[in-house]
Parts: structure tokens; sequence; C-alpha cells
């Protein structure tokens, strides 16, 4: 066994003169669930179909197992997908189905049988091992396509988009029986989505791709909280951006004015004067006040309240600050306090915590 | 929609049926007449039936015109499948132009088709008989065949192949264990939409056929110019409904595909 089950180095792919992907290197561990994050058309599904066989690199080398796999026809790697429209052969019954790979390689049915009901008892489907796809829900389309994909022991399973097809709750609990299902197994889960919240909730680790190119690898919340660059930030979650110029960088601190007032906030990176950067900062790390709620409102913006949303459990603001720059910020409710009422109009104070935001070198 | 609408709607629609059945079903009745040279009803028969069973000639043509229906439709069918398959799984240059051309056959009239492979055959010495009937049946038929299989195939998800090939199934797999078995009520359709054709077809063949090989259309044809018996109407009643039975299993074949 290598340290890695699947390994992309300098994996490029041009289709006619099209860069669809630039230089990926990316190892993947053994057991580990990644997701590929990223706008459709960012190459994700490239990648996907190169780790599955039917893409072939322009250039690079795609290891599998640590053995050279890009001359490995799709039959023959022992990597299997799951697709996003399930791909289940509707003129075979669920058994059927799921024992398609098995008898590809021509088991005798004695050994075939206990396999699949095996693998559609994981699925929870062992009852509807008779029934044709058709008779069957998405959902449960959605398990038997699962089950046929992980009955031949794969070292790495490949799902292409499979919960976007589904409604809303069901994807919600499908997130759930994936994570569990891939735990009970322990086989590698390469995940490819554009739902950002997907891909945070169920992953050890995000690969974040945009335009070919992989922007930043880190685990679900280093991704969030530390976004590489601003293409990262701004996919994953929302984000308010506060374009400025650096004044002064002294004791792991730069000074820099926002909205009129300077401040110093802490940055190991080091930057020199006229530099100019972004402060970042997420909706949920703002907090808004009522007028009459503070006293010192030094370190604090005024602004006017332009839109509240309700969302149950929080509620949106949207803030328009002096400059007229509209910021994002989102409160969570508290029982025992009745101030998150807001009234269109309003004016009140801003401010975040000092430490939570993120500072980026600007980007042209 | 108000009543009267719905009882113009009704008036339309049952005239257009009658202006399209009307005739047949003159043929069906006057095929019972007990009458011989009157279009008057003259009493129920049987008589032309049993006068039809007694022709010799007849029978001899119509199992020619059955051979030859059941030859022709297994061979286009077969090729048909083929040609379908190879359009929809592979790209290729000049793919769409081949698809233009299956259906410029289609709707090709048949005398221009009759006449150029007559001359074909009479150039490349193919002796008319069988075997050009059978060339010529294969050649109008394989459109049909084509469009009628690769009209199912493009309601198949592509990735059911590519999930076949990442399950570790060969190409001889595939085809046999998946694309065969999904295409199965097309293929049948379309062997019940070629025999019929064959069975019924009398302009092309008119052209290719030689004494050697006399087929049910053309006898039927050369009949009516002696004037229409009352043995002719009792058979085109055959036909007709040999026809109707084959067509009707042909759309219930590819009906029971949309379900399945």
């Amino acid at each position: 066994m290598t340290d890695y089950v699947i390994e992309l180095q300098d994996i490029n792919k041009r289709f006619h003169d099209q860069h669809v992907l630039n230089n990926i290197n990316l190892q993947i561990k053994h057991g580990e669930f990644l997701t590929l994050l990223g706008p459709s058309g960012c190459g994700k599904t490239t990648i996907l179909r190169m780790i599955s066989g039917f893409e072939q690199p322009t250039h690079g080398q795609l290891l599998i197992d640590g053995k050279n796999a890009n001359n490995l026809i799709a039959e023959a790697r022992n990597v299997h997908t799951v697709f996003q429209s399930f791909a289940l052969f509707p003129h075979m019954t669920v058994y059927e189905n799921v024992a398609f790979s098995l008898r590809c390689q021509k088991l005798p049915e004695t050994e075939i049988k206990p396999r699949v009901f095996e693998a559609l008892q994981i699925v929870k489907l062992a009852d509807f091992a008779q029934r044709k796809p058709a008779q069957l829900s998405g959902g449960q389309q959605q398990r038997v396509a699962i089950a046929r994909a992980i009955i031949n022991r794969p070292l790495v399973l490949l799902l292409d988009e499979p919960l976007s097809s589904l409604d809303y709750r069901l994807r919600k609990s499908m997130q759930v029986e994936l994570k569990q299902l891939q735990r009970k197994l322990g086989i590698t889960f390469i995940f490819v989505t554009h739902d950002q919240e997907e891909a945070l909730s169920m992953s050890d680790r995000v690969v974040v791709l945009h335009d070919g190119q992989i922007q930043q690898i880190g685990k679900p919340r280093e991704v969030y909280e530390n976004p590489a660059n601003l293409t990262v930030a701004k996919f994953i979650g929302e984000v308010n951006i506060f374009p400025t110029t650096v004044i002064a960088y002294q004791n792991n601190a730069i000074t820099v004015e926002i909205e009129g007032q300077v401040h110093s906030y802490k940055s190991k990176k080091a930057y020199l004067p006229e530099d100019k950067v972004n402060i970042l900062l997420r909706p949920e790390d703002i907090r808004v006040y009522d007028t009459t709620e503070v006293d010192d409102t030094n370190d604090m913006y005024p602004g006017i309240i332009e839109e509240v949303i309700y969302k149950g459990t929080t509620v949106d603001l949207m803030v328009k600050l002096n400059s007229g720059k509209v910021i994002h910020a989102m409160e969570f409710f508290d029982e025992d306090d009745d101030s998150l009422v807001y009234t269109l109009g309003e004016k009140v104070w801003i401010q975040w915590i000092r430490g939570w935001e993120v500072i980026l070198p600007h980007e042209a | 929609m108000s009543k009267n609408q719905n009882k113009l709607g009704n008036c339309f629609l049952g005239s257009t049926y009658a202006f399209l059945y009307l005739p047949i079903l003159i043929l069906i009745a006057l095929s019972f007449n007990n009458a011989r040279y009157s279009t008057t009803w003259h009493g129920f028969s049987w008589q032309w039936y049993s006068l039809l069973f007694q022709d010799t000639d007849l029978w001899i043509s119509a199992l020619h015109s059955l051979v030859l229906g059941v030859t022709a439709g297994c061979i286009s069918t077969l090729l048909g499948t083929l040609a379908a398959i190879a359009l929809f799984r592979f790209k290729f240059q000049g793919k769409s132009l081949l698809q233009g051309l299956i259906f410029v056959l289609i709707v090709i009239p048949d005398i221009v088709l009759g006449i150029a492979l007559l001359m074909l055959f009479s150039k490349i010495q193919v002796p008319l008989g069988f075997f050009s009937l059978l060339l010529a049946h294969i050649t109008f038929c394989l459109p049909f065949v084509i469009v009628t299989i690769f009209g199912r195939m493009t309601h198949i998800d592509k990735n059911i192949f590519e999930a076949a090939k990442d399950l570790g199934a060969s190409e001889f797999i595939i085809f046999f264990k998946v694309t065969i078995p999904m295409l199965l009520p097309a293929i049948i359709a379309g062997l019940l939409l070629s025999f019929t054709l064959s069975f019924d077809d009398v302009m092309i063949s008119y052209f290719v056929s030689g004494p050697s090989f006399e087929i049910l259309p053309l006898k039927i044809f050369a009949m009516a110019k002696l004037g229409i018996k009352p043995e002719l109407n009792a058979l085109c009643t055959i036909i007709f409904l040999i026809t109707i039975v084959t067509t009707f299993s042909a759309q219930l074949f590819l009906r029971k595909n949309k379900h399945a």
C-alpha cells in the first residue's frame, strides 16, 4: 500500500485550444472524503473523468495506487463512478444492476448472490431486489447506483454531483447517509459538486477549483475561515470586501483606513506602505447595534438598514454605510434578546470582532 | 370547451376518418358480397374466399412475398441496427451528412429508386428475380429501420454506456447485455415495419422483378388490369388485416419500450 490512493502530477488538459486543466497537483489519501468544489466549467468533472479513465491528460501523470494509470483503460481501473443521472440499466432489475460488474468478471452466481444482497443491505434496499429502476423513487435509484458502484470493492468511489437531481429534503438526508456510508466502508470518496454547503458539510478536505486551476486545498474550516484568495472567499459563502491601501506595517499589524476610520489589524504577512489590500468579513462576523444600545462608538461604523430578510434561525441585514457601500450582516437569534427587531431606514452601528477579519493582497 | 365546439370537433374528426377508411370498408364489404359483377349488396357469402384458397398460383406468389418480406426484413433490421448504433455511439466526420442522407431515402419517390435500381442491376448484371428483389427491398427498408432504432437511441442516457464500461464491461458485453436489450422493442418494431413495407410494395418491385419469381402485390396489380374481381377484394381484405396486425404490434412494442 502506497501513501496515496490517487496522485495527480502536473496534469494538464486541453480540448482543442482551450485549457481545461492547468498544472493540477493533487494527492488523495486512502479512506478520505475529498470534494472537488467549483462553479460549472471549472474542470472538476474533467478531473473525475480522468480518474475514471474516460479522459486522458494532455500532459502530466496520473497514479492510481502508486502505479502510472495514464494508459489504463476505464474498464481495467478499480475505480467506480456514481453518475449524476444515476445511469441505471432500465431493462434490468435492481439485483441485475448491482450484480452487473461481478457478472462481467464471470464470478459464479453462488458468490454473486450474497454479495449483491450485502450491498443492497448497506443501502437499505434488500426488499427491492426484483424491482425495475423505473419503479423506484429518485432517492432509491440513487442508492442502487451506489450499491452497484461499491459492490466490486473499488479503491475509490467517484461521485459526480450525485445529489443535484434530488429535492432539497432528500438531498440533506442523502448527505448524511453518504458520509456515514463512507465511514462504514472506508473507501476513498471523491465527490464533485458546485454546492459549497454540501462540500463543507461532508468532506474531510475540499479542493476549490476555478478556471482549471486549484485555488486552495484544505479542511472545510480552513477553506471557509482562511480563504487563500478572493476567488475562494467569494465562491464559498458570502463575504463583504473592503478594498484599501496599507498606510504602515509595524509589529505584525497593518494600519489601514476603512470607511474614514484608521485602525490596525494583525497580519502575519508583511506588507509595504501603499500596498493594495482587501479586508474581508463574513456576514456572521458583523455585529449590528441599535443606536440606543451603545455608548462607546469608537471602532464602530454608522449605517442605515436597507433591507431585512427573516430566515428563521437568522436575520439577514443589508446595511448602507456612510460611503454608500452596502454590506451584508447576519444576526443569530438569541432567546433572551428581543433586540433583533430592525426597521427599514433605522440608524445602526456596526462592528466586528477584532481578529476575525481576513486580509488578502489585492488581485489584478 | 363548449358543447357545440365539442360536437363540431367530433364531426370534423368523424368525416376525416370516414374519408380515410370508407374505401377500405367498401372493399371489405364487397369481398363478402354474393354477386360477381354488381356493386350492390346481394347477401353475405364466403365464396370469394374459398375461391381464393383454391388458386394455387396466387398461393405461390403469396408464399414468395412472405419469404421475401421475412428475409428482407431480417437483413435490413440487422444492418439497420448496426448502422443506427454506429451513428449514435461514434463521432466521425460527415456524420450529420450521413444522417441527412437516410432521410432523403425515406422521402425519395419510389419510381426514382425503382429505375435507379433497375439500371444498376442491368449494369452489374444481376438477374431479375428473387435476388434483385431482395436487394431492392433491403434498400428501401433500411432507412426506416435506422430511423426507428436511432429515434429510440436518442432517448437513452449516454452515461449508461459509460457506466457499463466503468463497471468493467467489454464492448462485447455492452453490445449484447446493454445496447441490444435496451433497443429490443425498437428492433422488433423495425422488423415488423420493414416486413410490412416489403410485403405490399408494388412500385419498386415492378421494376426489379422477373418472371422467375412472382410476388403477390404485382400479381394483384396484373389481375386488376383485367378488371376487379371479387376474389381480389377478398385477397386485399386479408392483406389489409395482415398489415393492420403487424403495424399495431410494431406500435405496441415501441410503446412498451417507453414504459419499461
